[in-house]
């Protein structure tokens, strides 16, 4: 279980250190960042991370809260600064020239980012006033944006009276009235129902359409997987892997199965025959990573039939953050304290 | 674009941000403007005769003594205003909109200086609404034209200074409630100088105080261009104290929002 640690994937880095020397604008990477490293107070939050976006593609960054997600964010976004690592935000070091980095980039943070006494409409003009955009261009962006994002009903209300989804969109909307080539996405569904987050994804996908480079952060791993051409996993302030939905899916094939005993010693004795496996003590339950394939079903099941274990009930899951987590890091998922 | 065009343009947007909230949410206006005016009231109509009587001026008597009292009010209507601002910097700061600002390519110092511009505007509003109040109890300001014009310069200095200060320490905490708080002691610094009663009146050691605090030159200058009375070195005090308490609270105010954090 164990082979996914160590060091970073082979074939995650696409572009190697000559595409900045070569500068940006020939280049296609539209966010580097090597060795990035950020401590608060002798606490290490990002301990050496190196992830590279191609312009024009979703990147999703995932992890458990306090894993590190927000801290990577506000550091691309010229929000804090790095302690270490070398970065590139649309060609720019956001700590030597932060202005030419947040010239080119939107950020739709975690909490939201609206001003509630403005009604919508004037939240977006005070963006456009914001990005010099000119009063006519800046109405006629805000009009396309209210309509694109399904907010028109809304547009003269204040946000106090929106429902969270359109908070999130009105949100969104701001973030792309100055047009930025680097959108920052940090959890844009959390604490949104399954219809807003869909509304979101759907909402995502077309930004792509327009050329757009996306760095998102979830929790999701099915919303990565939606969303993003290249996923890295964060865990505990490092990237325990990186690559396309698929090559990760294929690490952690069938999720897990889950095997619950009548008795502490039947447990006992099914985790000494099955590898790998975690237990759930007080629910008398084994946890095994599979494959999800038959053959490797039956020859388990076997296995615990041979030694003589009775299993009470056994139950198939599909892969979700935890089972990543399972996988490639050997640990479940821990980082369940405080957003950071 | 140029740093300063950039500053001004931003500024500006700002400013139609911050009276657009005025606008929006004019019951903190009230609520602001309801202290002093509160004060006065009870200065004028419970203290007043006493109090005037004391004064020991010709007339004597309530009349005597609104004619005293209004330029302290209207330095506590200029901190409770600005008490406000710590207030709405606060709720600013953490409701995340400020963090937007800070990812955008705008001048950064346009924050601040919206919410400063806004800020004296609202001070000359309420200030306006306070001296309309004390003239209907007695207030029976002397001054000429040019007089007045000198008062709201006065003002306009104090406030300025104030508000940067209050900006910082909207800043300097996390919490709406805190940065409520912070202020208090502005209101009450009148109190303790010429705006209630004459320094002379107190015992030596709060004398002393009340002599050489900031609002008391201030204080002593508008009562000096409203009602014609001796100005003397105050006016030189009064824009030494603003001049440092701007530069200090400009400072502070500044680093405290570019230090490396996001709320």
């Amino acid at each position: 279980m164990n082979d996914y640690r160590s060091g970073p994937v082979g074939g995650a880095l696409s572009g190697g250190p000559g595409l900045r020397e070569a500068g940006f604008e020939s280049g296609p990477a539209a966010i580097s960042a090597m060795g990035l490293r950020k401590s608060f107070g002798g606490q290490v939050v990002l301990d050496g991370i190196d992830l590279e976006v191609a312009e024009g593609t979703v990147f999703a960054l995932l992890g458990p809260n306090g894993a590190g997600k927000t801290t990577t964010v506000n550091i691309l976004s010229t929000l804090i600064t790095a302690d270490g690592g070398d970065i590139r935000v649309a060609g720019h070091d956001p700590a030597r020239e932060p202005e030419a980095v947040r010239r080119s980039i939107g950020v739709t943070g975690q909490f939201s980012a609206v001003d509630d006494l403005l009604t919508g409409e004037e939240n977006l003009r005070l963006m456009a006033d914001l990005g010099h955009l000119g009063r006519a261009e800046g109405r006629r962006r805000a009009a396309g944006l209210l309509e694109r994002f399904d907010l028109v009903q809304a547009a003269k209300k204040t946000p106090p009276q929106y429902s969270g989804g359109m908070r999130r969109r009105l949100d969104l909307a701001m973030t792309l009235m100055v047009d930025p080539r680097v959108v920052f996405l940090d959890e844009p569904t959390a604490g949104l129902d399954p219809r807003g987050r869909r509304t979101m994804w759907r909402i995502i996908r077309d930004l792509v359409a327009d050329d757009v480079t996306i760095f998102l952060t979830t929790q999701y791993l099915e919303e990565a997987d939606q969303l993003a051409d290249r996923i890295a996993i964060l865990d505990h302030g490092t990237l325990v892997a990186q690559g396309t939905g698929y090559e990760l899916k294929r690490r952690i094939p069938g999720g897990h199965v889950r095997l619950e005993f009548a008795d502490a010693r039947g447990l006992e004795s099914a985790a000494g025959i099955v590898g790998g496996s975690t237990r759930e003590e007080d629910a008398l339950a084994l946890r095994v990573p599979t494959d999800g394939g038959v053959g490797s079903l039956k020859t388990m099941l076997d296995r615990l039939e041979g030694g003589g274990i009775p299993v009470e009930e056994i139950s198939m899951h599909t892969p979700d953050l935890d089972d990543v987590f399972l996988a490639l890091t050997g640990h479940p998922e821990t980082g369940k304290d405080a957003p950071r | 674009m140029n740093a300063l065009s950039l500053w001004v343009g931003d500024s500006a947007t700002m400013l139609r941000r911050q009276l657009r909230h005025m606008q929006r949410y004019p019951s903190l206006v009230v609520l602001l403007v309801s202290v002093p005016v509160i004060l006065l009231l009870l200065f004028v109509y419970v203290f007043g005769e006493t109090l005037g009587a004391g004064l020991g001026g010709p007339s004597g008597g309530r009349g005597a003594y609104a004619d005293y009292v209004t330029p302290g009010i209207i330095l506590i209507t200029v901190a409770s205003v600005a008490q406000g601002t710590a207030i709405s910097v606060a709720m600013d700061t953490t409701s995340g909109i400020v963090t937007r600002f800070r990812t955008m390519a705008i001048s950064r110092a346009s924050v601040l200086t919206g919410h400063v511009l806004g800020a004296m505007t609202k001070t000359m509003l309420a200030v306006a609404v306070v001296v309309g109040v004390a003239m209907l109890v007695g207030f029976q300001p002397t001054a000429t034209a040019l007089e007045w014009l000198a008062a709201v310069g006065v003002l306009a200095m104090v406030s300025w200074a104030l508000t940067w200060l209050t900006v910082a320490l909207g800043l300097v905490t996390d919490s709406v409630e805190t940065a409520s708080n912070l202020p208090m002691p502005l209101i009450l610094l009148p109190f303790f100088g010429s705006g209630f009663v004459p320094t002379e009146s107190m015992p030596d050691w709060l004398r002393w105080f009340a002599e050489y605090q900031p609002f008391t030159p201030v204080m002593e200058t508008l009562r000096g261009l409203l009602l014609g009375t001796a100005i003397g070195n105050s006016a030189i005090l009064a824009v030494a104290w603003c001049a440092a308490i701007s530069l200090v609270g400009f400072l502070w105010a500044k680093a405290l929002f570019n230090r490396d954090s996001t709320h």
